[in-house]
């Protein structure tokens, strides 16, 4: 037998040959028929050339003056739900993610507790907003209500898994004081996810900024109302000041909240 | 560790007072805010409307049941144009991500003076824009359809492939890359034998999970007019056809499903 005289690199992902060219096979497949189904208006988008450079204008030198009154009442709108809707859905994340926990809520508590955060992680903000829009009417009352739902999903979630990976022993210190299961919450699992929970609810506080930017488009108040007024009168200055002005809120929200991360952990 | 003298014995404490103090102003402060914005929030709130809800909600559950099953026959070429949405427009954020990651990171990137700003610049504006908005300026300029989708998907994909990948190459391991350049081998040869294959497993890992979340929001993109099942929610919301939507919800919500299965069965093969 002879001994190949030069070295041959691995293949990095898959290393069954017939597994890996079959892959490749389908994903080249799935490609064509993909790319194929897409349909491409060309003319379209040669006419729209020129919009696209009035829109990237509008971004260069934006125009934050004339409609400075609607931007302001948009941002106010956004900010305020953003603070109260995550300072509720905090609140409300507490109990069910304590409740989440497999290794201190009993198993009927467990259960409802988690169909409650896969439901309201499955499906999108947008989606919540349209329903909550039909029910409480427009504005930025809905759009409260829309993100602390989104909160408690994702809070909940993480604080729950949190609580389950604690040091157990902790927490048995505690019981084996003869603690009741308040006691035990409070001083043998609270100290331990505490600096985390911190963590989470800043982090989720700029995501509900964000959001609060997109749930204007189908009703729920705050700026994203704004940016699609402006949009539909072809306003590409105002745009462009709007969508500056969220990404220097988001640059600075997170600049600050890991900031204040670093301080908490 | 704090000990104050109460009754002529002492007493531990795990705070100095004033620190006790400046929590308590800190907790005053947030509740203080809270109430502030609440207040400014409903200051065009009609609580005639608030009060009307679980009427509203009760007439809207109504019209929605049964679910209009029969619309089902619709939804399977939106569907399909869903998920190409998704897939394709995070394959095109993968193509943009991977450069932008590489001149982000502050070990790979060939200039820290002017490259590396602008790399983290596109990712931070990136991340800032959801989707939909994307997906809003992108049906202005390039008209309504799953080009528009595909590209907004995709825009949004660079900055969160980006900073996970970017941050991914900053924390390989330097003794490889020494290793394979002290063989001699060129800079794009150090690339390819030291650094990429200890970010492989974490950029397919991150690619996936990005699919799985770009599933979930190229649902919505159509509400715009960007293509994919969302232009079908649109016209049933506008025709307020509730038991119609009641079939999109269920549709979107099994694609959701299937789509995280996939993806956390494909990051376990990985990882």
């Amino acid at each position: 037998m002879s001994v190949p005289r030069r070295w041959r690199r691995p293949p990095l992902l898959i290393a069954n040959p017939v597994l890996r060219y079959s892959v490749y096979g389908g994903v080249l497949v799935y490609l064509v028929l993909a790319i194929s189904s897409v349909e491409v208006n060309w003319t379209r988008i040669y006419e729209g050339l020129d919009r696209g450079l009035r829109f990237i204008e509008g971004f260069l030198v934006p125009d934050f003056t004339t409609r400075s009154r609607d931007i302001w009442l948009g941002m106010v709108e956004s900010l305020t739900m953003t603070v109260t809707s995550t300072v509720a859905g905090i609140l409300i994340s507490i109990p069910v993610g304590i409740g989440a926990a497999r290794n201190i809520a009993p198993m009927p508590v467990y259960a409802v507790c988690r169909a409650l955060i896969a439901v309201s992680r499955s499906f999108q903000e947008i989606i919540i907003a349209i329903l909550f829009v039909a029910m409480f009417g427009f504005g930025p009352l809905a759009g409260f209500l829309t993100l602390s739902f989104a909160t408690i999903g994702f809070l909940s979630k993480l604080l729950a898994e949190d609580i389950e990976e604690i040091d157990e022993s902790q927490a048995e210190a505690i019981r084996a004081t003869g603690a009741g299961w308040w006691q035990v919450i409070n001083y043998g699992v609270q100290p331990q996810v505490m600096p985390r929970l911190l963590g989470l609810s800043l982090y989720r506080l700029d995501i509900n900024f964000r959001e609060s930017a997109v749930i204007g488009i189908v009703g729920a108040g705050g700026i994203g109302a704004t940016l699609n007024t402006s949009m539909d009168r072809y306003d590409y200055d105002t745009a462009g000041a709007i969508l500056i002005l969220i990404i220097v809120i988001v640059m600075l929200s997170e600049y600050g909240s890991s900031q204040l991360r670093k301080r908490v952990q | 560790m704090p000990v104050s003298i109460r009754d002529g014995r002492p007493v531990w404490q795990r705070r100095t007072p004033a620190r006790q103090w400046a929590i308590w102003a800190a907790w005053l402060a947030l509740v203080v805010l809270t109430v502030y914005c609440w207040q400014v929030m409903n200051r065009g709130t009609i609580w005639a409307f608030v009060e009307d809800a679980p009427q509203q909600a009760a007439d809207l559950l109504s019209r929605s049941w049964p679910p209009a099953w029969h619309y089902l026959d619709r939804l399977w070429w939106p569907l399909w144009d869903t998920v190409n949405i998704a897939t394709l427009g995070t394959l095109l954020g993968i193509v943009f991500a991977v450069p932008v990651a590489f001149l982000a990171a502050s070990n790979t990137s060939p200039s820290t003076a002017i490259l590396r700003p602008l790399a983290l610049f596109i990712i931070v504006a990136s991340r800032s824009i959801n989707s939909l908005i994307w997906a809003l300026l992108l049906v202005a300029i390039i008209g309504p359809g799953l080009l528009a989708g595909i590209m907004a998907i995709a825009l949004r994909s660079i900055g969160f492939i980006g900073k996970l990948l970017y941050e991914a190459i900053e924390e390989i391991d330097p003794a490889q890359v020494e290793a394979v350049s002290a063989t001699g081998a060129s800079r794009l040869q150090v690339m390819d034998y030291a650094v990429v294959p200890q970010i492989l497993p974490a950029f397919s890992g991150i690619s996936v999970f990005r699919w799985d979340i770009n599933i979930r929001e190229s649902t919505i993109l159509g509400l715009v007019g960007a293509g994919g099942i969302g232009v079908q929610l649109e016209s049933s919301l506008a025709r307020l056809a509730w038991s119609e939507v009641t079939v999109i919800f269920a549709v979107i919500l099994v694609t959701v499903i299937v789509s995280e299965w996939v993806s956390a069965k494909v990051r376990q093969a990985f990882i």
